[in-house]
């Protein structure tokens, strides 16, 4: 909608053939076409469904990167003899784009903005190395995709192909038109490159099997899977590097792709525990991978990859057992989730919630110490907290003593021991300076049970009454 | 017929007999207590290679139970306690050793409290070597509980669901006891709210808290255990002990004497304790008087 008008986004084909275009305003369309079929567009869900494209056509190489506004760019340096060549590739590229229901124009050519100006103002198809010239020149000024003004006064200039703006001098140029057009002029004819940013990272390694028919036999997947980590095995361990993330992508042949990532706490390039990971990332998955009408194609990709020697025993076993340690870990957080399988980091600081911190086991540990419990003294922290503390009704002498008798959970627990006060003040840097100074005591029941209760508040002082709260038991 | 079957029948008898070696109690390494009564009665102590229950005693056991099992635990973890067989601790042997798996129910930590690392410090354990795994579900809990029993570099492994969850049936316990026989990984199943049921446990206790040795002005001491040794496979009939946890030598401690120094305790003091009050054999805070209950600080 432009100006109180709404106007049309796009056509199609059948529609332009009709005499319709872009930025027409819709009723002028329906004046001409009584039964036009409009609809609103969604330019969010038209990029989720370019995201998805892009998706799938992973499969041909890992760096896609959108081509604004609805067109896509792969890299396929390097890639194009697994498909036949250039020529294969683009055929397969077009066939797979009209299985899903997409028409498309696509073009090979050395530059991106050589291949997007074939693509959309030329003939596609493919524009062999050194033939830029020959191919793009005859391609109107429009393949500039500079503002319409530039384009109007280039044509009232009398330059109406990229051979015309070719053959004048760039400096000309430039000064008339503003640095940009030279450049894209370059670019578009092959003298200059541009890379493009691709959607996803490339991955360090990948590996990947292609299949002449859709794969469709859940049975031996796993085979095929446990081939490709052997072979990514192999690529790691020539590169004297492990994996700390890998990534499994399903293909499959309507378009859709799953990926399943499975991550290592350490560098790890072990086949037997990468696959034992993928039964349990597997078996964890909450709908489950279906093949529909079969895979085209599995890859397996490390996106992450850190340096990793030649494994040594050491004589003491002790590594080892450190590596079996660490292999349950990525086992349980491959099942559980990285935030379920945690270790403790000491804090420095004086408050009972914040002096330790529960951190994935998963990620890389940092080295905190512990201090030293004193000797023969009972221990002084409980062994489990509440959080938050869980308030008690209490009976205590005043102004300060500890309790005598209190009430948790519909039950009177008389204090038959107690110690204290321990004064743990707030930190006012955090919580403000608000909140109140606690007063703790270790008490211990006429059954045995011991318990972590604070006061907040002192009897006769203020008007509020001091309130009492369990804040953890002792073993 | 007679003759195809006896090969294959010796074989078999060979097969078993190999089977109650491995098993049996002269095979396996234990883990004492450290309380010399009770490692008697056990015949050294508790398997090493087996699964263990511990029961709370009715929801006043919950925060007993936990410290028990974790001492036990911190015992079958001790870096220098291989050879299983009982030898004398030494000082500060608590620090080292063997990482704990403790696998937690998420509702525990609702009804109990969150495991406290300077808690865990403090009762002994560095909680560097603790790796916790918080699971949603009893199905959950049994299945990390079951992968850690199967990973030999673990010390010990704490398995703590609520309740009863379904999956925790005879057969899951057998196949706790197999991964724990297979691995020579002490792994301890502490129950909390929970019924006795059928098990393919070695041992079961009941722990219920205990009164502490009360130190200085009245203050509470160290962590104390009712035990009742409920069953154990080939073993003596049901026992009761009662225990203190040393944590500077990582050891039980028996106390045959039970020393109610406090006689300011109004309610359920069972009659036949009485006696036994004047005979404190450690002479620690004895003579306290009866009021001094009431203590006045500050």
């Amino acid at each position: 909608m432009q100006g109180n008008a709404l106007r049309l986004v796009d056509c199609d084909r059948l529609a332009v053939r009709l005499g319709l275009t872009r930025e027409m305003t819709l009723a002028d369309a329906r004046a001409r076409i009584p039964d036009l079929v409009a609809l609103e567009a969604e330019p969010l869900a038209d990029r989720e469904f370019l995201d998805g494209v892009a998706a799938f056509c992973d499969r041909f190489t890992p760096l896609v990167a959108r081509d604004e506004p609805h067109g896509l760019a792969l890299d396929i340096t390097g890639c194009a003899h697994l498909f036949g060549g250039e020529e294969g590739m683009i055929g397969l590229v077009r066939r797979s784009m009209e299985r899903i229901g997409l028409m498309s124009k696509a073009a090979i050519a050395g530059t991106p903005d050589a291949a997007r100006a074939c693509a959309r103002f030329g003939p596609c198809g493919i524009v062999p190395p050194g033939r830029e010239e020959a191919l793009l020149h005859p391609l109107p000024v429009a393949a500039l995709e500079t503002e319409a003004e530039t384009v109007i006064a280039l044509s009232r200039a009398g330059l109406k192909t990229l051979a015309d703006v070719a053959s004048r001098p760039s400096e000309t140029l430039s000064a008339r038109f503003g640095e940009a057009l030279a450049v894209k002029l370059r670019r578009i004819l092959g003298r200059e490159d541009r890379r493009i940013i691709p959607l996803r990272p490339p991955p360090d390694c990948v590996v990947e099997r292609h299949f002449a028919e859709p794969f469709a036999d859940m049975a031996s997947l796993e085979a095929v899977v446990v081939r490709l980590i052997g072979e990514a095995a192999r690529v790691l361990e020539a590169r004297g590097a492990g994996g700390r993330v890998f990534e499994l992508g399903f293909f499959r042949s309507d378009g859709a792709v799953r990926r399943l990532a499975i991550e290592t706490g350490r560098p790890s390039r072990e086949p037997k525990a990468l696959l034992r990971l993928y039964r349990e990332r597997i078996e964890t998955l909450a709908d489950p991978l279906d093949p529909g009408f079969g895979f085209d194609a599995i890859r397996l990709a490390v996106p992450l990859c850190e340096p990793l020697g030649t494994p040594q025993h050491s004589l003491d076993g002790r590594a080892v057992e450190e590596e079996a340690v660490a292999d349950l870990v990525d086992r349980l957080a491959t099942r559980f989730g990285r935030d379920r399988v945690l270790r403790f980091a000491a804090q420095d600081t004086h408050h009972p919630v914040r002096a330790a911190k529960a951190l994935s086991a998963a990620a890389p540990q940092p080295e905190t110490a512990w201090p030293a419990p004193e000797p023969r003294e009972p221990p002084a922290r409980p062994l489990q907290l509440f959080e938050p503390p869980q308030p008690v009704e209490a009976i205590a002498e005043v102004p300060d003593g500890p309790p005598i008798r209190f009430r948790w959970r519909r039950l009177t627990h008389d204090v038959a021991r107690a110690e204290g006060p321990e004064r743990i003040a707030p930190e006012w840097w955090r919580d403000g300076s608000d909140e109140p100074v606690r007063d703790y005591y270790r008490v211990e029941d006429a059954e045995g049970r011991r318990f972590w209760l604070y006061r907040i508040g002192v009897y006769g002082v203020g008007a509020v009454p001091p309130r009492w709260f369990l804040h953890g038991l002792f073993a | 017929m007679q003759t195809a079957a006896s090969p294959a029948l010796s074989d078999l008898r060979r097969s078993l007999a190999e089977a109650a070696l491995r098993t049996g109690p002269a095979a396996a390494g234990r883990v004492g207590l450290g309380a010399a009564e009770i490692d008697a009665a056990l015949s050294g102590g508790l398997e090493r290679s087996a699964l263990h229950e511990v029961y709370a005693a009715g929801t006043a056991g919950l925060a007993a139970a936990t410290g028990f099992a974790l001492g036990l635990a911190l015992r079958a973890a001790r870096g220098d306690a291989q050879g299983g067989v009982h030898e004398d601790a030494q000082e500060g042997a608590a620090g080292s050793g063997r990482p704990i798996l403790w696998v937690r129910q998420d509702f525990v930590d609702a009804e109990t409290g969150r495991l406290h690392a300077p808690g865990l410090n403090e009762f002994g354990l560095d909680p560097a070597r603790l790796l916790l795994v918080r699971a949603r579900d009893g199905e959950g809990v049994l299945r990390a509980g079951a992968e850690g029993a199967r990973c030999p570099a673990l010390g010990a492994v704490l398995i703590e669901p609520w309740g009863e969850p379904r999956a925790f049936d005879l057969t899951a316990s057998r196949r706790l006891a197999l991964a724990a026989e297979g691995s020579g990984v002490t792994t301890l199943l502490l129950r909390v709210a929970a019924a006795e049921m059928p098990s393919a446990a070695r041992t079961r206790w009941q722990v219920r808290p205990l009164a502490s040795r009360a130190l200085e002005a009245n203050a509470p001491g160290g962590p104390a255990f009712g035990l009742r040794l409920l069953r154990q496979r080939g073993g003596v009939a049901e026992r009761e002990w009662r225990v203190e946890w040393n944590r500077d030598r990582c050891a039980f401690e028996n106390r045959t004497v039970f020393d109610r120094s406090d006689t300011s305790r109004r309610t359920d003091v069972p009659p036949l304790s009485r006696p036994l009050v004047p005979l404190s054999g450690d002479g620690q805070a004895a003579a306290a008087g009866p009021d001094s209950g009431l203590r006045r600080t500050g």
